[in-house]
């Protein structure tokens, strides 16, 4: 009778009953296992596309020790250029805030030209082009300008972040309320003891979270170095990849493996870094947060928020009480 | 009421003809006035009459834009900076305790790190020498047991006494007080007052007071100090100043906070 009738109506119906008994069952899944779920299927797919390209595992196992022995040059480098690049910010920054107008040209000229020319091109002028400068001096001194690629690597990464950071630094100073000046000075502080003790550890809340960031970058940036054709004693990762990738025509392969590791270190430093924020974070909040947000975002009901500090995030329980973070010199 | 010890106590601070300007504004317009070793000097008045400059001007957190600061000696003019003048002034704030309206604890130390952090930056005093004598003075200020809490755990009455400890810690000849009650809640305001009316009446310390607390006032101050658009219209004790004022500045003014 009404069969035939009925099926158009009861058709929809149908399916939003399942579809609302989808919903459901969706939500009783934990986050965890539906974000692992995401990335084991992105992973699959990634592994039947390199199938189908004859991906050559084999190859790759007898070379991975070959490209990742490298990885101490980009450690190596990064952790002496971040070194000076902070020592250059500090010194950058106080410039930047200074009303001696040598000190302020100097600082401005310096974050003006590193921060408008790029990395790559820094590289090769302080590679190639620094040696012709050398000419105009004798010998001894002359020599002095010709630099090897990782020392190379090293001053242009410094200089190079150290500009950028320059601007972070400076934030994080300001970012201090003046009150906390003054009631050092009141106490009768040199301005050394006024930075050491009460501004730069107050600063340094906001200045490590980006600063955590860009050592991170900064890591990837090392593998520029290798195009100033660095020698195989100290080849980077992605050097090594190029050079035994290119031998066999297994470039693929061989970039996989150089990119996992840039990839393991971003990863493991991001943790580091979030580590450092919480403990940093001591004094400005309540109770140091335990938890950290997921990289998907917080799951809804999870008691953590995030705010954004200078590029970085610091992580914050929610504040019951308004004056929580904040109150003093507000 | 009144502690006859201060009478023929000696001056202490002087402050001769001070003149303060911010660009067109003169908020200043030549103060002098005497503090006496012991004395308790309240100042009053309505906002933007420069009580406020006058105290910033007595420890150069403002530079006078003329006039003279004398403390123990130690004599300041106002105007140009030099090295030799910076150091003064080092030696200056050293002798003065300085009480902010907002408090301005160092949200990054304890309790008892913010009250020893001048004696172990500024004077070299050893930590370990100096806890003992920070432990002390929280107890002072009644809060020996939140020594080891950060700032951000107290409440607004309980960290304007840790700043006062953090002041005191310094000996210093002179406390400022730069309107210490203003921020707080009015369930707070009680506990501040009562750790300062004990630094008068029971340390004897030395106290020029900028505030509006007019109870505190007539019962602690020695002589009182009323400021009227950058000059001093008058001053004497709470009783000449509660009872007996001529000025309809004064009068008018004292109605309206009373």
């Amino acid at each position: 009778m009404g069969a035939e009738a009925a099926q158009p109506s009861e058709a929809p119906g149908r399916w939003r009953r399942l579809w609302s008994r989808a919903e459901e069952l969706n939500q009783r899944i934990p986050w965890a296992v539906k974000l692992t779920a995401v990335w084991v299927v992105i992973f699959l797919l990634i592994a039947l596309l390199f199938n189908a390209a004859k991906f050559d595992t084999g190859w790759m196992r007898s070379n991975f020790w070959f490209i990742s022995r490298g990885l101490w040059v980009t450690i190596f480098i990064a952790v002496v250029s971040i070194f000076f690049a902070i020592i250059l910010a500090l010194l950058g920054s106080l410039g930047r805030l200074s009303k001696n107008a040598i000190t302020y040209g100097l600082s401005g000229f310096y974050t003006s030209f590193f921060r408008g020319t790029p990395l790559i091109v820094q590289l090769f002028l302080i590679y190639t082009g620094l040696p012709t400068i050398g000419q105009a001096f004798r010998e001894p001194y002359r020599s002095w300008f010709l630099l090897s690629p990782i020392v190379t690597g090293i001053v242009a990464l410094s200089l190079n972040y150290g500009a950028y950071m320059t601007e972070i630094f400076r934030a994080g100073i300001l970012s201090v309320p003046h009150g906390q000046t003054e009631a050092a000075e009141a106490l009768g502080m040199t301005y050394r003891q006024r930075m050491g003790r009460v501004v730069l550890p107050q600063a340094f809340r906001v200045i490590i979270p980006p600063t955590g960031n860009e050592f991170i970058a900064m890591m990837k940036d090392t593998a520029l170095v290798s195009l100033l054709g660095t020698p195989i004693a100290w080849a980077d990762p992605f050097r090594r990849a190029t050079l035994a990738g290119r031998a066999d025509f297994r470039n693929l392969e061989a970039l996989i493996v150089a990119a996992t590791w840039y990839w393991i270190l971003t990863a493991i430093f991001s943790f580091f870094q979030r580590r450092l924020e919480a403990r940093v974070s001591k004094g400005f909040v309540r109770q140091v947060a335990a938890k950290v947000p997921r990289p998907g975002g917080a799951a809804p009901g999870t008691p953590t928020a995030t705010i954004s500090s200078g590029g970085g995030t610091v992580v914050e329980v929610p504040e019951p009480e308004p004056r929580a973070l904040g109150k003093e010199g507000a | 009421m009144t502690d006859p010890a201060w009478a023929d106590g000696e001056v202490l601070l002087r402050v001769d003809d001070l003149h303060k300007s911010f660009g067109h504004l003169e908020v200043l317009k030549g103060i002098s006035m005497d503090v006496r070793t012991g004395e308790v000097v309240v100042i009053f008045g309505r906002s933007g009459s420069g009580k406020s400059t006058l105290l910033r001007c007595i420890n150069f957190l403002e530079d006078p834009t003329r006039g003279t600061i004398e403390l123990h000696g130690i004599q300041l003019t106002g105007g140009h900076r030099n090295r030799a003048k910076r150091e003064k002034i080092r030696k200056l704030r050293m002798r003065t305790g300085m009480v902010f309206q907002q408090f301005n604890l160092f949200p990054h130390l304890t309790a008892i790190q913010n009250v020893i952090e001048g004696p172990v930056t500024v004077k070299g005093v050893s930590e370990a020498e100096a806890r003992p004598l920070g432990t002390e003075l929280l107890g002072r200020v009644g809060l020996a047991d939140k020594a080891d809490e950060y700032p951000i755990r107290l409440s607004g009455g309980q960290q304007q006494r840790v700043a006062i400890a953090r002041a005191l810690a310094m000996s210093p000849d002179v406390m400022l007080f730069d309107e210490p009650t203003s921020a707080l809640d009015p369930e707070l305001i009680g506990e501040v007052l009562a750790t300062m009316r004990y630094l008068a009446t029971d340390m004897h310390m030395t106290m020029v007071v900028v505030t509006h607390e007019m109870g505190f006032a007539r019962e602690v101050a020695h002589r009182m100090v009323f400021f009227n658009e950058g000059v001093i219209l008058e001053e004497g004790t709470p009783d000449d100043i509660f009872n007996r004022t001529r000025f309809p500045e004064t009068r008018r003014f004292l109605d309206a906070v009373l």
